[in-house]
């Protein structure tokens, strides 16, 4: 599974796209939020961040298959 | 009538122009622009980065609820995205309505939700380091 992210999320995790590995079994919004706040926990220093799933807001609920665009989006800081 | 789109510079002419409307009684255009200051440093420079195709459909569900709402002729929103310098206009968020009340509500929803939902982020630069806007509590 991969992640695309933005601002700060690219500073903490390092990368221009998260690689999620199969082993993580993520199957939903909340469990990808639980596994990159395990991974790296400096996410837990945001005041929140948002999970979309083709390019629209994810609730926690949402299930995660293959072929969708996820993105990790850190508070938004436009305007 | 409405026109959305992700820019590298706006052009504030071609917006008041575009805004025009033989039946609109009042325009109402707000401009957002780099600031010099921010948490009591100085600001040299700013970046906007931007998730785009997100960033325009939320910008094109905000325009439509707004368009629900109030009885606009035209609407307009405009959001830049790479690096600015302090005064650079970042954001015009236009409506032009039949009265100026309407224009003036609807306008102040529209920068309100963009600032809320549309995933665009800004980074300062400043004299001693960079950070991103709004990361943190």
């Amino acid at each position: 599974m991969e992640i695309l992210l933005f601002g700060i999320s690219k500073e903490i995790i390092g990368e221009q796209i998260l690689q999620v590995p199969q082993e993580a079994r993520i199957t939903s919004v909340k469990s990808l939020k639980q596994w990159i706040l395990a991974s790296y926990p400096e996410m837990g220093n945001l005041s929140s961040f948002a999970i979309a799933v083709d390019q629209e807001y994810a609730t926690d609920e949402r299930l995660l298959a293959e072929n969708q665009e996820i993105a990790l989006l850190p508070p938004v800081s436009g305007g | 009538m409405k026109q959305i789109k992700l820019v590298s510079q706006i052009n504030l002419p071609e917006v008041y122009s575009w805004l025009q409307h033989p039946e609109a009684g009042g325009i109402d255009l707000f401009i957002g622009s780099v600031r010099n200051h921010a948490h009591g440093k100085t600001v040299v420079q700013l970046k906007f980065e931007g998730y785009e195709p997100m960033a325009i459909r939320q910008m094109e569900e905000i325009a439509a609820e707004a368009m629900e709402r109030w009885p606009i002729k035209k609407l307009l929103m405009v959001h830049v995205l790479g690096n600015k310098k302090v005064g650079d206009p970042v954001v015009v968020i236009g409506t032009a309505t039949a009265h100026r009340n309407d224009a003036f509500e609807a306008s102040r929803y529209l920068i309100d939700e963009l600032k809320n939902r549309v995933p665009i982020w800004k980074k300062e630069y400043f004299t001693d380091n960079t950070v991103w806007v709004n990361a943190h509590p």
